[in-house]
C-alpha cells in the first residue's frame, strides 16, 4: 500500500442554496465533506451500510445516504443538508417545527435523515396517505420513538404545507 | 408532601415542547460524535479474531513506523496505568492482556493524525495467537472440564450497586449467581391443582444505540477530561480513578447529547481506551466506534429459563420455581446486577406465596453483556408471563381475568422485604383490555394477548443537584443527568418552574460535567424523573427558603411574617417577585442564591426499590400460516407513572419501549456460528422499521400519584419493553394453538410450530 495521499480532485456544487467548492480526495463520502471539510455535522453517521438513513440529505432533491454516495458524484449537483431548511428569518420549515409539535424525535439522532427524507416524500406528493408516508420512510431507522409520532408529524406537516399554498 | 396533592399545576402535568428540540431538528444538536478538539488525533482499534487465545507475541513496529502515525496502544506496555476496569467486578482490561477472551475485542489501537491513516496502519500489527478452547454456552461453560476464561480471584467494585457477593474468579466461570427462596415450593407444587413447566430463552439483543460509542480523551496536568456518550459519567469517573489513581476532582467527563442509550451506554465502554491512547500520545484522541464495533462491544444478557408454575383450585398462583442461566460472555459489566433483577423479577407482578428462584450467571467467550432497557425484567418475562397464558389455558381461565385474579393489589408486600406496591395493576389491565377490544370477535388467523410486569427500578438512590435562582428572575439547574433522548432536559426544568414560579423559558439547565454538575449516581433504571425530579424540587424549595430569610432581612420583619406565593413573597401590603428580593438583598441588580439537595437511602428512600415499575401491554397480532409472518395490528399500553410530569414524554417512552419489546419479541438477536459473530451489522441484524409498526395504538397513562417521585411520580421507559415478546408468544398462540418459547418468533420458528401443532411433516 502507498501512503502517499491521493491527489485531490476540486469538487464544486450547490449546497443549502449557495455555490460551494472543495477539495476532497477521489475516495472521499458526501458525509466527509460535509463533516469534516464543511463542517455540517447535521448528516449522522449510524450504520455506515444504507440501512439507517440517519445521514440522508438531498442530491436534486432526491435522499441519498451520504455515508456510501461519493461526494465526487455530487458535483455540479444540487445538495440540500439539514442546515439548509430552516428560512432566511430564521423561522422553521413546517416539518421541522411538526417534529416539535408531535415529539416526533427523543434523541435526536435520526432526526435531520427523518426531516430530510419527509421533506423529499412532501415535494414530491404533497398530500401522502399514511400508507404512502410509512412506505417512503421505511428507510429511515428509528430506535426511540415508535415511528407513530413520526408519521403524525409528517401528516401534520402536508396540512400545515397545504395551507400556506393556500 | 401531602401539601402537594390539591396542588394546581402550572408547569407540570403538561406536555411542554421539548427543551431540546430546535437544536434538534436543525441539526446543531451536539453530541461527541460532532466534537473536534484543537491537536486531536485519532485512534482505531484492532480487534481480536480469536472467541480465546493466548497472545503470544505481538510487533508494532511497522505500525508505529507508519507516516502519520503518533503511537500503538497495547497491553503490554501500559506504564503504571492499572488496566483493570468494572464497577461490580474489576475484570475487564481496557486492551486485551496476554489473552483474548472474545472474537472481536481490543487487542491494540494505533492512533494516528487521521481516522483513515489509524485505519490503514492497523494492518501493519503482527500478533501471533495461541487459539484456546473456548465455550460459547452458559450451561457448557459450567461444566468442570470447561476451559476457564479468568484466572484471576476479583474484588468486588465498591459500586456493584447490591449488597451480595461477588461470585466471579472462584476457580469456574460462574460470574455471579443469585438466590430468592420463601414458602415451601416442593409442598406446594406436590398440593397444586394444576403446574405448568417450560424452558423458555431470551435471546442475545443489540440495543442499537444510533450513534456508537464515541469518547474524546486529554491527559494533562489538569488530570484526565473526556467527552464521552457515557449514561453515567460519575459512574465512570469512578473506573477512571483507579486506572489512573488520582482524586476523582481531577477525572472531568462531559457529555453532551448522546444519540439513544437504551442502558447500552450505561457504566464504562471505552473511555478507559481512550484515555489510555490520550495518555499514550500525550495529545487528545477521539475514538469514533462503528456499529459493528460497537456490537463487539456490548449486547443484552440472553437468558435460557426453566420455570413451573402452580395455581390452586381457587385459581390462585401458589408457587413459582426458576432456574435461570444468563450469559454474560467474556466479562461482568453489570451482569452481576442483570442475575439479581432478573431473580427478583420473576416473581412480580404477582402475590405468590412459595417461591424459589435460581440463577446463574455465566461467562463465555463471547460478546461482553450488560445492561439493556428493561433488564432482568424483559429476560425472565418472556417465561412469566408465557406461563400466565398456559396456565390460564390449562385451567380455563380468560389470561386477563386470571391475571386481574392474581395481580399484586395496591400496598401489598409481595415480595418479602421490598417496598410495597405502589401500583394499580388491575386497573392498567383493564385499560389495556378495553383500548385492545379484549372482547370483541377475532378474525380468523388473529389472536391477542395482553401482558404486565413489575420491575425493582430507581437503582440507587444518590443523587444531588443545586438550583441557582438569579437576579434577573431567571435560573440554572444544575444536574448531573444525562440527556439520552428521554426529556430530562424538559421534565426537570418543569419542576423547576413549578416550583419557583418563573417562566420555563426561564430555566437553563446546565448538565452532566463531573466537574461542574453536582453528584448524580446515573441515568437509567428509570429513576430520573423520580430521585432527580425530587431532588431538583426539594433544592427549588431550599432556593426559596433562603431567599424568605432574604427577604425578611431586607423588609426588617421576622421571617414567620412571609409568605410564599408563586414567584415571590408577600409581607402585609408589601409583595417582592424573587428578582426583587435578590436585588434589594444584594443592593445589586445581579448575585443569586443557589438552592441544593441530597436525596440518599433515607427517608421516603429508605426502603428499595425507589418504586415498581410497572405497566401493563395488550396486542393483537395476525399470522400468515403460510410464510409464518406475524403483524402486529394493535397495540395498547398503560405506563403506570404515579404523575407524568410531561405526559407526551412519557407516552413516548412507553411506546418506545413496546417497539424494542417488539424487535426482539419479533426478530432481533445476535447469533453465533461457532465463535464468531454472525450478524454483527445492520444488514444482518433486523430492527423495527416504520412498516412493521401496529395500525392502532393506543397510549395511556396511569395517574394515581402513589411514587414516591416529585408530586407522587414515578419512573416509566422499560415496563412496556418487559411484557412484549410474552405478549407476542401468546398472541401466536391465541391465532394459531403454536406455543412458542423462544424469542424471537421470527417466521420460520412461527411456520415450523404452527406446523408441528398441527402434527404436519415439516418438509
Amino acid at each position: 500500500m502507498s501512503n502517499a495521499k491521493p491527489a485531490l480532485v476540486e469538487l464544486r456544487f450547490e449546497l443549502n442554496g449557495k455555490d460551494v467548492a472543495v477539495e476532497c480526495e477521489p475516495q472521499q463520502t458526501l458525509s466527509e465533506v460535509l463533516r469534516n471539510r464543511l463542517n455540517l455535522t447535521g448528516a449522522k453517521i449510524s450504520c455506515e451500510v444504507q440501512v439507517c438513513g440517519a445521514c440522508t440529505v438531498l442530491v436534486d432533491g432526491l435522499p441519498v445516504s451520504s455515508c456510501t454516495y461519493l461526494a465526487y458524484e455530487a458535483r455540479g449537483r444540487r445538495v440540500t443538508s439539514i442546515e439548509g431548511l430552516e428560512n432566511a428569518d430564521r423561522t422553521l420549515h413546517p416539518i421541522q417545527q411538526c417534529f416539535i409539535d408531535e415529539f416526533a424525535f427523543q434523541c435526536g439522532f435520526c432526526t435531520p435523515g427523518m426531516i430530510l427524507s419527509a421533506k423529499a416524500l412532501l415535494d414530491d406528493n404533497p398530500e401522502p396517505t399514511d400508507d404512502e408516508i410509512i412506505h417512503h420512510m421505511d428507510g429511515n431507522l428509528c430506535r426511540c420513538t415508535g415511528y407513530v409520532p413520526i408519521v403524525k408529524a409528517i401528516r401534520k406537516a402536508a396540512a400545515v404545507m397545504k395551507e400556506a399554498r393556500g | 408532601m401531602s401539601d402537594d396533592k390539591n396542588r394546581d399545576f402550572e408547569v407540570v402535568n403538561r406536555s411542554v415542547p421539548r427543551r431540546d428540540g430546535r437544536a434538534k431538528v436543525s441539526g446543531r444538536a451536539l453530541y461527541v460524535s460532532d466534537v473536534k478538539l484543537a491537536g486531536m488525533a485519532y485512534a482505531k482499534v484492532l480487534r481480536s479474531p480469536y472467541a480465546h487465545a493466548r497472545i503470544v507475541s505481538m510487533d508494532t513496529s511497522k505500525a508505529e513506523a507508519q507516516p502519520g502515525v503518533y503511537n500503538v496502544l497495547r497491553g503490554d506496555d501500559l506504564g503504571g496505568l492499572n488496566p483493570y476496569f468494572g464497577h461490580a467486578v474489576k475484570d475487564h482490561p481496557l486492551v486485551a492482556i496476554d489473552k483474548v477472551r472474545y472474537a472481536g475485542e481490543p487487542v491494540a489501537a494505533v492512533i494516528a493524525e487521521d481516522e483513515l491513516t489509524a485505519y490503514e496502519a492497523l494492518e501493519f500489527i503482527h500478533v501471533e495467537y495461541e487459539e484456546l478452547p473456548a465455550v460459547m454456552e452458559p450451561q457448557e461453560a459450567l461444566d468442570p472440564s470447561a476451559p476457564l476464561l479468568h484466572q484471576r480471584q476479583f474484588e468486588a467494585g465498591a459500586l456493584r450497586g447490591f449488597e451480595g457477593e461477588v461470585t466471579a474468579g472462584r476457580g469456574t466461570n460462574l460470574c455471579q449467581e443469585h438466590h430468592v427462596k420463601w414458602g415451601d415450593v416442593d409442598e406446594a407444587f406436590a398440593k397444586a391443582a394444576a403446574v405448568v413447566e417450560g424452558e423458555y430463552y431470551f435471546p442475545m439483543a443489540y440495543a442499537y444505540a444510533m450513534e456508537p460509542y464515541v469518547a474524546i480523551a486529554e491527559v494533562n496536568d489538569q488530570g484526565v477530561t473526556i467527552y464521552s456518550s457515557a449514561q453515567h459519567p460519575f459512574m465512570v469517573r469512578h473506573d477512571l480513578k483507579t486506572i489512573f489513581d488520582m482524586p476523582v476532582s481531577q477525572i472531568r467527563l462531559i457529555v453532551p447529547f448522546v444519540g439513544g442509550g437504551y442502558g447500552s451506554k450505561s457504566y464504562t465502554k471505552i473511555e478507559p481506551l481512550v484515555s489510555a491512547c490520550a495518555w499514550k500520545a500525550r495529545r487528545p484522541v477521539k475514538l469514533q466506534l462503528s456499529v459493528e464495533e460497537a456490537m463487539l462491544t456490548t449486547r443484552g444478557d440472553d437468558a435460557l429459563t426453566w420455570m413451573r408454575t402452580a395455581v390452586d383450585a381457587d385459581g390462585k398462583i401458589i408457587a413459582r420455581q426458576a432456574n435461570i442461566y444468563m450469559n454474560t460472555g467474556a466479562y461482568a459489566e453489570n451482569s452481576p446486577l442483570v442475575c439479581e433483577k432478573s431473580s427478583n423479577r420473576c416473581v412480580g407482578p404477582y402475590a405468590i406465596p412459595n417461591v424459589r428462584i435460581d440463577n446463574h450467571m455465566v461467562y463465555t467467550n463471547t460478546v461482553p453483556a450488560s445492561s439493556f432497557r428493561g433488564f432482568g425484567c424483559a429476560q425472565v418475562t418472556m417465561a412469566g408471563e408465557s406461563q400466565i397464558d398456559e396456565l390460564a389455558a390449562k385451567i380455563g381461565m380468560d389470561p386477563y381475568e386470571f391475571r386481574v385474579h392474581n395481580a399484586a393489589r395496591p400496598k401489598q408486600e409481595f415480595f418479602p422485604g421490598m417496598r410495597p406496591f405502589d401500583g394499580t395493576l388491575t386497573e392498567d389491565l383493564k385499560i389495556v383490555a378495553d383500548n385492545i377490544g379484549w372482547k370483541d370477535p377475532l378474525p380468523s388467523g388473529h389472536g391477542r394477548s395482553i401482558g404486565c410486569s413489575a420491575s425493582d427500578a430507581g437503582a440507587y438512590p444518590l443523587t444531588s443537584t443545586a438550583v441557582r435562582v438569579h437576579a434577573d428572575g431567571s435560573a440554572s439547574l444544575m444536574i448531573g443527568s444525562t440527556e439520552l433522548g428521554q426529556g430530562s432536559h424538559t421534565v426537570l426544568p418543569q419542576i423547576v418552574a413549578e416550583e419557583l414560579g418563573v417562566p420555563f423559558d426561564l430555566v437553563r439547565v446546565v448538565s452532566s460535567d463531573t466537574a461542574i454538575t453536582p453528584y448524580d449516581r446515573s441515568t437509567g433504571a428509570s429513576r430520573t424523573t423520580t430521585l432527580m425530579g425530587r431532588a431538583v424540587q426539594e433544592a427549588s424549595r431550599e432556593a426559596m427558603e433562603q431567599m424568605v430569610r432574604m427577604a425578611a432581612d431586607v423588609l426588617g420583619v421576622k421571617e414567620s411574617e412571609i409568605e410564599t406565593v408563586r414567584g415571590g413573597i408577600t409581607c402585609g401590603e408589601a409583595r417582592l417577585t424573587w428578582s426583587e428580593v435578590l436585588t434589594r438583598y444584594y443592593r445589586l441588580p445581579d448575585g443569586e442564591v443557589i438552592g441544593r439537595a441530597y436525596i440518599r437511602k433515607d427517608g421516603d428512600f429508605a426502603q428499595l426499590p425507589v418504586f415498581w415499575e410497572a405497566a401493563s401491554t395488550g396486542i393483537e397480532v395476525s399470522v400468515d400460516e403460510e410464510t409464518g409472518k406475524v403483524t402486529m395490528e394493535k397495540l395498547g399500553t398503560a405506563g403506570d407513572v404515579g404523575l407524568a410530569i410531561n405526559p407526551a414524554l412519557a407516552e413516548g417512552q412507553d411506546i418506545g419501549a413496546a417497539t424494542t419489546g417488539m424487535g426482539i419479541g419479533m426478530f432481533e438477536e445476535l447469533e453465533f456460528d461457532r465463535n464468531q459473530l454472525l450478524n454483527g451489522n445492520l444488514l444482518e441484524y433486523r430492527l423495527p422499521r416504520f412498516s412493521d409498526m401496529p395500525r392502532t395504538v393506543k397510549l395511556e397513562l396511569v395517574q394515581n400519584r402513589d411514587g414516591v417521585g416529585p408530586y407522587g411520580a414515578k419512573g416509566g421507559g422499560e415496563a412496556s419493553l418487559n411484557s412484549l415478546p410474552a405478549n407476542i408468544a401468546n398472541a401466536v398462540y391465541a391465532a394459531t394453538g403454536a406455543r412458542i418459547r423462544r424469542a424471537p418468533l421470527t417466521p420460520e420458528k412461527v411456520w415450523r410450530a404452527i406446523r408441528a401443532a398441527r402434527g404436519e411433516n415439516e418438509s
